[in-house]
């Protein structure tokens, strides 16, 4: 089933930024890491639908499949001078994924062994149609659609990125969740073998992350499970082969390389909650009105940005998506529940 | 060569080297080669070099007592005034990169981070400490400038703590920092201090 709702952030075609104003935006030599490197890598991806610069990676054959087949440009933002997409670099190369390490380029260095395939993903709790399915057989009923959302982490940075993948809501009708199921938790996988993070004996995360929603939230139309991004498969670092991307939250709720799903009664505690509850709620939306205690939340800084113009423009109430979501909390202190 | 070239060579080799990550930093953000992130790419890589110049600073009066070369003392200013210089930068890249020099941020972000005013402490510090370095002034305090470059010492506690209040999920790396500190801290206590000349004799004994 296909849910299509027109949104003031649905855009037609036309609409998509011309290259041209997308490439003047943008340096156009750069490498991922490494001091030659960056010479050798000339080109970004541009605005084009085919990201033909992108690097391709090496998806099984049904994903490139459901990949290509995707409905492109299903939600694009309405200003696409300042919301134009990040380099495929950037979104690559510059991230959070703390079980390849804390430093922003950790993931990209140390993801890359990750045996994503096969994968499988455990649905349980309050399901009348639970189990373990194989990714394929996970993704494959839905068609994908490109999403070009932005996502603002809790760093108070933020990045836009088009993402391919399938509402969640799919994904938890089909499960048949009962009458008791009222919020859905998330689970990462748990490897240290292949997850180094995971072997510090000085992280404060309780493997495994854990992330949660309520379940309005999981069945709201702009939530997705990304299989990828930039026209491929999801690379390692950023949470293959499968993860949630909620564009009205702060960047850790969208949980990466989930193994679990379960519909749960009570409320899951989600990492940065139990880590240090002060500073990290369960809800997590985007506020510009509510600072974490040890930075503002009013401003953010778009990436890539250059050294003297920090690119910091004004953080918006959900982050822009207040138009979709803002009734999700009606009623609701945003000031007490953060 | 003269004994004087010698030493002159050794500090001008030393200065290179201190000098070195500069350059690299500064080619890899003209390169583009610095993430997408470059303001902050300096403003890290600044902090922990200045953190890297104090404690290699404070290592030369125990490898002096251990190894009692001339070298290391001759050079102890110089590094002084590298932590100084890269806790500078430190800052400047804040100012510039970080804030973009909106002042009435400042003010929001020095409320909300304390971690910020520990950190200006520290470099007021480090200024002073710069600022006293010259022979001109080590003169004019006489007996008072060793206590005053004592500073150092909770100068180095200040930036530790300024590191850890901003770790969000890993203790790995400042615990590394803060263990090499207490172990150059450690060879200060007396006991120890007393003990390093001694085991150089030792070291020499069983050569």
């Amino acid at each position: 089933m296909l849910i299509n709702i027109a949104k003031p952030s649905d855009l037609r075609e036309s609409d998509v930024t011309p290259e041209s104003v997308y490439l003047s935006r943008r340096r156009f030599m750069g490498g991922m890491a490494g001091l030659g490197a960056g010479l050798a890598l000339s080109g970004r991806a541009g605005a084009s639908a085919d990201y033909s610069d992108v690097p391709s990676g090496d998806a099984p054959a049904w994903l490139k499949e459901k990949l290509e087949a995707s409905r492109r440009r299903a939600i694009v933002p309405d200003d696409t001078e300042q919301d134009a997409i990040a380099p495929f670099d950037d979104a690559s190369g510059y991230n959070n994924f703390y079980e390849f390490g804390t430093g922003k380029s950790d993931p990209a260095r140390r993801a890359g062994d990750l045996e994503t395939q096969p994968w499988s993903v455990v649905i349980d709790g309050e399901v009348n149609n639970g189990g373990r399915f194989d990714l394929e057989d996970l993704a494959r009923p839905s068609r994908f659609e490109e999403r070009i959302y932005r996502l603002r982490c809790v760093e108070a940075w933020s990045m836009v990125i088009p993402w391919l993948g399938i509402p969640l809501a799919e994904v938890i009708k089909r499960a048949e969740p009962t009458g008791k199921a009222r919020f859905v938790r998330f689970e990462t996988l748990v490897d240290p073998e292949q997850m180094p993070g995971q072997r510090s004996s000085f992280a404060l995360i309780d493997w495994p992350y854990v992330e949660g929603l309520r379940l309005d939230e999981a069945m709201h139309p702009l939530t997705l499970l990304a299989l990828g991004m930039y026209g491929r498969e999801l690379p390692n670092q950023n949470g293959a082969p499968l993860r949630l991307v909620v564009p009205w939250k702060y960047g850790f709720k969208s949980i990466k390389s989930i193994v679990r799903i379960s519909l749960v009664e009570e409320q899951p505690v989600n990492s940065w909650q139990r880590i240090a509850p002060e500073e990290y709620g369960f809800y997590a939306n985007v506020n510009p009105q509510v600072d974490h205690p040890r930075w503002s939340q009013a401003t953010e800084r778009r990436l890539p940005n250059s050294l003297f113009n920090p690119n910091t423009i004004d953080t918006r109430m959900f982050n822009g998506y207040a138009d979709e979501v803002a009734e999700l909390y009606a009623g609701m202190d945003l000031r007490e529940h953060f | 060569m003269t004994a004087q070239g010698k030493w002159r060579l050794w500090r001008g080799g030393v200065f290179l080297a201190a000098l070195a990550p500069l350059l690299l930093w500064g080619w890899q953000v003209a390169q583009n080669a610095a993430g997408p992130e470059p303001g902050r790419y300096l403003l890290l890589n600044s902090g922990l070099g200045g953190l890297w110049m104090l404690l290699l600073t404070l290592s030369l009066t125990p490898l002096t007592r251990l190894t009692r070369w001339k070298g290391f003392t001759l050079i102890r200013r110089q590094l002084g005034l590298w932590t100084l210089a890269y806790a500078s930068l430190h800052l400047l890249s804040y100012a510039l990169f970080i804030l973009g020099l909106d002042w009435a941020m400042l003010g929001s972000e020095l409320v909300k981070r304390p971690y910020i005013i520990v950190g200006l402490l520290a470099l007021i510090g480090l200024v002073a400490l710069g600022a006293t370095s010259n022979r001109w002034a080590m003169r004019k305090l006489g007996k008072r400038w060793k206590p005053l470059h004592k500073l150092a010492y909770p100068i180095l506690g200040l930036i530790l703590l300024h590191f850890f209040w901003g770790v969000r999920a890993d203790l790995g790396e400042w615990t590394l920092y803060a263990t090499a500190s207490a172990l150059i801290m450690a060879t200060r206590l007396p006991p120890v201090a007393r003990r390093l000349p001694r085991f150089r004799q030792r070291l020499a004994d069983i050569r």
